[in-house]
């Protein structure tokens, strides 16, 4: 009897003073379930993606064929323009066809996420300063 | 008028869907006319689907959504997402001009999908005019965001002063070439996609003219026009997605320097 009693104030007191451990083991439990939840997530999400890339994989195509055409296109343009109104034919539509070639390769480029757009170049400047507070 | 005739004879034109015709004339300004035009028509049609409906659908303000008012919602999400997730939060500042130009752009399109509708985007002046407002709003707000110092977009640092010159009128190129390729890729996507389908259907025509055999041939291209209405219905949506998205995208350029 004084045995058994002793044992129940000893789990007691076990279950009291290590309380601690309980709670590092219940943050742990749920630690584990939130992985078990997130594999399983990450699963499904693996099973769904298929389907979104096949769309907007065709939108990417689409949209990088289209800025490099536009670089070209631009070039030639201006080129184009600039002879007409100076008279300096066909220098410039050669010299800006070419210039034209290289913005549609970096529109490309910027598209395809390889080079960082020319926005960065202005954070630089506004470093903490009170342009950045809106 | 006369080739009209003509051709409306024997084979389908594939370009008399995007003729403009005068429905109502004003008169002229300048040497132009001013008329109410079957494009304008399809605009205000287009303008109005879009309000009829958010307004019907959301005229319950239920709690929990009916059916009409889940499209509405969906439509409201998706757009937020999109802009929230490619601009921020900030980006938000520019949700109703993101969401009129997509539901406008995507409803456009859809109904230009309705046969004898006037396809709106299929028509460069409206999607140039739709990128130009883009690239003004972004460059407007970076010049109020930033001053003059918006410039130094075209001036890339640590650049040796001998290619500097190069550089920067690449720069300049790349940016002119963004309202280009927005406008072009729409354009492009639907004028191609109507033509093709109205080409495809003008030869179911000319072959049932064969009599047995041709019928008989003329299974060939009906297959090809269903199936390109599916496809097409995929552009309308895509085209609209992909203009909604870059803008976003040009937006967080200007809203956030930083990536």
């Amino acid at each position: 009897m004084a045995d058994k009693r002793s044992d129940e104030e000893r789990r007691e007191k076990a279950d009291g003073g290590h309380g601690s451990i309980a709670d590092t083991d219940l943050e742990r439990r749920f630690a584990d379930l939130s992985r078990t939840l997130d594999k399983g997530r990450r699963v499904r999400q693996a099973a769904d993606k298929p389907e979104r890339t096949d769309s907007s994989g065709y939108a990417l195509a689409l949209r990088i064929a289209s800025e490099f055409i536009a670089g070209v296109l631009v070039g030639a343009a201006l080129g184009w323009g600039l002879d007409e109104v100076a008279g300096t034919s066909p220098w410039g539509l050669i010299g800006f066809l070419l210039l034209g070639f290289a913005a549609g390769v970096l529109n490309v480029m910027r598209a395809a996420g390889k080079i960082a757009g020319p926005y960065d170049r202005l954070d630089k400047d506004n470093d903490g300063g009170p342009a950045r507070h809106d | 008028m006369a080739s009209e005739a003509a051709t409306h004879s024997d084979t389908v034109d594939p370009i008399h869907q995007f003729h403009i015709n005068n429905l109502v004339d004003f008169g002229q300004i300048g040497h132009s006319t001013f008329a109410f035009t079957n494009s304008a028509l399809f605009m205000a049609i287009t303008v109005m689907l879009i309000v009829g409906f958010m307004m019907l659908s959301t005229r319950g303000r239920g709690l929990v959504p009916g059916r009409m008012q889940n499209v509405t919602e969906m439509f409201y999400e998706f757009t937020a997402n999109m802009l929230r997730e490619a601009a921020g939060s900030e980006g938000m500042r520019f949700f109703p001009f993101v969401f009129t130009l997509f539901s406008f752009i995507l409803v456009a399109n859809l109904i230009g999908m309705v046969p004898y509708f006037f396809t709106v985007t299929a028509h460069i002046v409206i999607t140039g005019a739709l990128a130009l407002l883009v690239m003004a709003i972004v460059v407007g707000y970076g010049f109020s965001k930033h001053g003059f110092g918006f410039l130094k977009l075209f001036v890339p640092d640590e650049v040796p002063g001998l290619i500097l010159p190069m550089i920067v009128a690449i720069e300049i190129l790349s940016f002119i070439s963004r309202p280009v390729s927005l406008s072009i890729r729409l354009f492009a996507n639907m004028l191609a996609g109507h033509i093709t389908l109205k080409v495809f259907a003008g030869f179911i025509i000319s072959l049932s003219t064969f009599g047995v055999i041709g019928w008989a041939g003329a299974v060939l291209p009906f297959l090809m026009v269903v199936a390109l209405t599916a496809l097409e219905i995929l552009v309308a949506v895509l085209q609209a997605y992909v203009f909604a998205i870059l803008t976003c995208m040009y937006l967080n350029d200007a809203l956030h320097p930083s990536h």
